[in-house]
């Protein structure tokens, strides 16, 4: 095990020279937190958390490793990991931190969870991904959901478009947007980009009990059907009003497309929001945001959680503090209006966030309730990392042109999921 | 000289050659000695522990659980007819596609470059130079500026229309049918003066009597270097194939640079197809299997060339 460690471990830190690496012994008095959030309103975000680390009387030592869907970050924690020098805490996404916890690389930070009662505030199903075996090992700061859609409000009012009801009224305003001279929909031809889009699609096309069948239990028969043939041809009805030059556009330059008016619309999980916001642009009065048309009333969620690592005894204060500090219900309201995203805990009052924050948290409450809140299969909370993957490669290969029919789509998601398994 | 200092410098001559001798056997054991044993350790051992993960069935972590050659049978699972090709076939076919138009591009170009080089002009001494310093950049800074000059929207195309040419259309690096042409483009601008200036150090060691006699002979420019000129640097060649060769199998930052971190896999690589399986995908064991036999075709083309090489020092 010990030697097994050793050649992993170094067979790693060759990858992570290209990212750089951690300080080597890291102080007690200090946290050092590994993440991908370089864009202007993700950073923005985390300095809450950093002011309020440092009053706790803890240094911050960012360890940033760019790359919006965190895959290069995640290299990078798994190499600092296996060569037994892992962060404080790094953000991580739910099943990477299953796959941490079940290799016994993560500290049991349960007695503060017990003592602070989080196992009340945090919704259940959020709770699989940051416990295992009954211990806490990660925290959820935030709750993100993908199925928005977010409008420039002046090109809006300039075609003269009303919010979208169904899949059909939504292609019928792109048209109106792009009868116009604008560009309709702003979107990076990236792979997780397109799959994040295309979960709302499947939800809108085939309603939320079609999604859970078909990407949370993978039942083959849903992932085959008639139904999901025609949310690859709904996709397939997307495409056409995209511009020409989408393929690798980063999602925050998508985003700031639709800021500056170039385009009307993204299809984007909320952290869309934080672009807006960073540009100082207010919700109801210069942007727009509904819920993609078609699925109102459910949320499909990814929650960016921060994980704690064995680390020596004399780190665990600082982690703590971090745990600790992540769990605040004041610093939840103040992370998640910058970020955009909703508070990860049920007992944060509203009250600070603008009309899209406000519906965001409502929505929540009552999708947990009435069981329509589900893992974004795009955002790895639906399915480990290996089918996510699976699903991004038929997705983008149809949506650039590589597969060429709804029928030979649905064949390949079925395959590619099976080899995955 | 007493009798006592006789027989210390016998001594010391018996001692000192043979104490030298030992330092002369030893000394360049010692020198190479933690670099081979780094070199074993870490390339030899890890091309060993990479075969072995190759054969597990190991997915974000390694694991000693063995399954055969599952992996290979998994990346071999492809026909020509299978539509949409697999990331693994893809991978193959840009490799051939890249590599063939690298390896004859830089070779074609090269030669060209050299021979008009050659050719006892002024000012050679400040373009042979110019020609070369595309491969101080590294690849990635190659990439980068070559994705930007590319770029429909900021590049060529776009600085092209401001100057009024409104119909010029060229967008290879934003579509992915066209992209690995581009890596390609990228890739001979930054290789082909490294091919000049071995071919240009090639044709200086042609012997000037035999151009003489053949500009004697009446021979036309044009056969001198078709006849007898290239013949005599074809060893230059092959030692510049295996370079070129090596470059294109472990092409990796330019592919991601130039395309923009390779949206959907459509400039594949067997590279960047190894590091997204092994490291992104949580697919170790595929990662692995594709790394083996990466090595492999490197080895393919290794070691016969070494073989001969090393036949020829014997001779």
């Amino acid at each position: 095990m010990k030697f097994r460690a050793f050649l992993i471990s170094t067979a790693l830190t060759a990858v992570t020279i290209s990212y750089g690496t951690l300080a080597h012994a890291a102080d007690v008095k200090e946290v050092q937190m590994l993440h991908w959030w370089t864009s202007g309103g993700e950073a923005a975000a985390l300095d809450v958390i950093k002011q309020a680390v440092a009053k706790q009387g803890y240094a911050w030592k960012d360890v940033p490793v760019a790359g919006g869907g965190g895959g290069a970050a995640m290299t990078t924690l798994k190499a600092n990991v296996a060569a037994g020098n892992p962060p404080t805490a790094s953000q991580i996404l739910g099943y990477y931190a299953l796959e941490y916890a079940e290799q016994g690389s993560l500290a049991d930070i349960s007695s503060l969870a017990n003592k602070d009662g989080w196992d009340k505030v945090v919704p259940v199903a959020l709770q699989k991904f940051a416990k295992t075996n009954g211990k806490w090992g990660a925290v959820p700061i935030n709750i993100h959901s993908v199925n928005w859609i977010w409008l420039n409000k002046a090109v809006m009012e300039k075609i003269g478009g009303t919010e979208p009801k169904s899949f059909d009224e939504f292609v019928a305003l792109l048209d109106k947007a792009k009868k116009a001279g604008v560009i309709p929909l702003a979107l990076g031809g990236q792979p997780w980009q397109e799959a994040t889009m295309f979960d709302s699609v499947v939800a809108s096309t085939g309603g939320t009990d079609f999604y859970k069948k078909a990407f949370v239990d993978l039942d083959e028969g849903a992932l085959k059907s008639d139904t999901m043939k025609k949310a690859f041809d709904n996709l397939a009805k997307l495409r056409d009003y995209v511009d020409p030059n989408y393929t690798g556009r980063d999602w925050n330059l998508a985003t700031a497309m639709v800021i500056k008016g170039d385009a009307l619309v993204q299809v984007m999980g909320d952290w869309a929001k934080g672009e807006f916001a960073a540009a100082h642009k207010e919700a109801g009065k210069d942007y727009l945001c509904y819920r993609f048309p078609g699925t109102d009333g459910s949320v499909f969620y990814n929650s960016d959680m921060f994980a704690f690592f064995k680390v020596p005894a004399d780190r665990q204060a600082a982690q703590l503090a971090l745990a600790q500090v992540t769990m605040n219900p004041d610093v939840q309201s103040a992370f998640n209006v910058i970020k955009g995203s909703v508070p990860a805990r049920t007992d944060v009052s509203d009250a600070a966030f603008d009309i899209c924050g406000k519906k965001g948290i409502a929505d929540v409450k009552a999708a947990n309730a009435k069981g329509t809140f589900f893992g974004s299969l795009a955002q790895n909370y639906a399915q480990p990392p290996a089918i996510a993957t699976a699903y991004y490669d038929v997705v983008t290969k149809f949506m650039h042109g590589g597969i060429k029919t709804s029928d030979i789509a649905v064949t390949e998601l079925v395959k590619a999921i099976n080899a995955a398994k | 000289m007493t009798e006592r200092e006789a027989a210390a410098a016998m001594t010391r001559r018996k001692l000192g050659p043979s104490l030298r001798g030992w330092f002369q056997d030893w000394l360049p054991r010692l020198v190479l000695g933690p670099s081979f044993l780094l070199v074993l350790i870490f390339v030899y051992g890890f091309n060993l522990w990479t075969l072995f993960l190759s054969f597990t069935s190991s997915k974000a972590f390694p694991t000693t659980n063995l399954i055969g050659f599952t992996n290979y049978m998994r990346l071999w699972d492809w026909t020509f007819e299978t539509d949409p090709p697999s990331n693994w076939y893809t991978a193959l076919v840009n490799m051939g596609l890249f590599g063939g138009l690298y390896i004859f591009f830089c070779l074609f170009l090269g030669l060209l470059l050299a021979i008009l080089l050659d050719q006892k002009i002024r000012g050679e001494g400040i373009l042979r130079p110019i020609y070369l310093y595309p491969l101080a950049l590294s690849f990635i800074v190659t990439g980068t500026a070559w994705k930007l000059f590319l770029d429909p929207r900021i590049g060529l195309e776009n600085a092209l229309h401001d100057w009024g040419w409104k119909s010029f259309h060229f967008d290879w690096v934003v579509d992915p049918k066209m992209m690995i042409y581009c890596v390609a483009i990228a890739g001979i601008w930054q290789s082909s003066g490294f091919v000049m200036a071995m071919f240009l150090a090639g044709l200086r060691g042609v012997d000037g009597e035999i151009l003489k006699a053949a500009q004697i002979d009446g021979a036309s420019t044009y056969q001198t270097y078709r006849r007898i000129v290239i013949p005599i640097i074809r060893p230059v060649f092959f030692s510049a194939l295996i370079v070129l060769a090596h470059m294109a199998i472990k092409s990796y930052d330019l592919v991601l640079s130039v395309t923009g971190k390779n949206p959907g896999g459509a400039a594949e690589l067997p590279s960047t197809f190894m590091y997204s399986y092994t490291f992104t995908r949580n697919q170790m064991a595929i990662g692995s299997a594709s790394a083996v036999i990466m090595l492999m075709t490197i080895a393919a083309i290794m070691v016969p060339y070494i073989y001969s090489e090393t036949r020829e020092q014997n001779r």
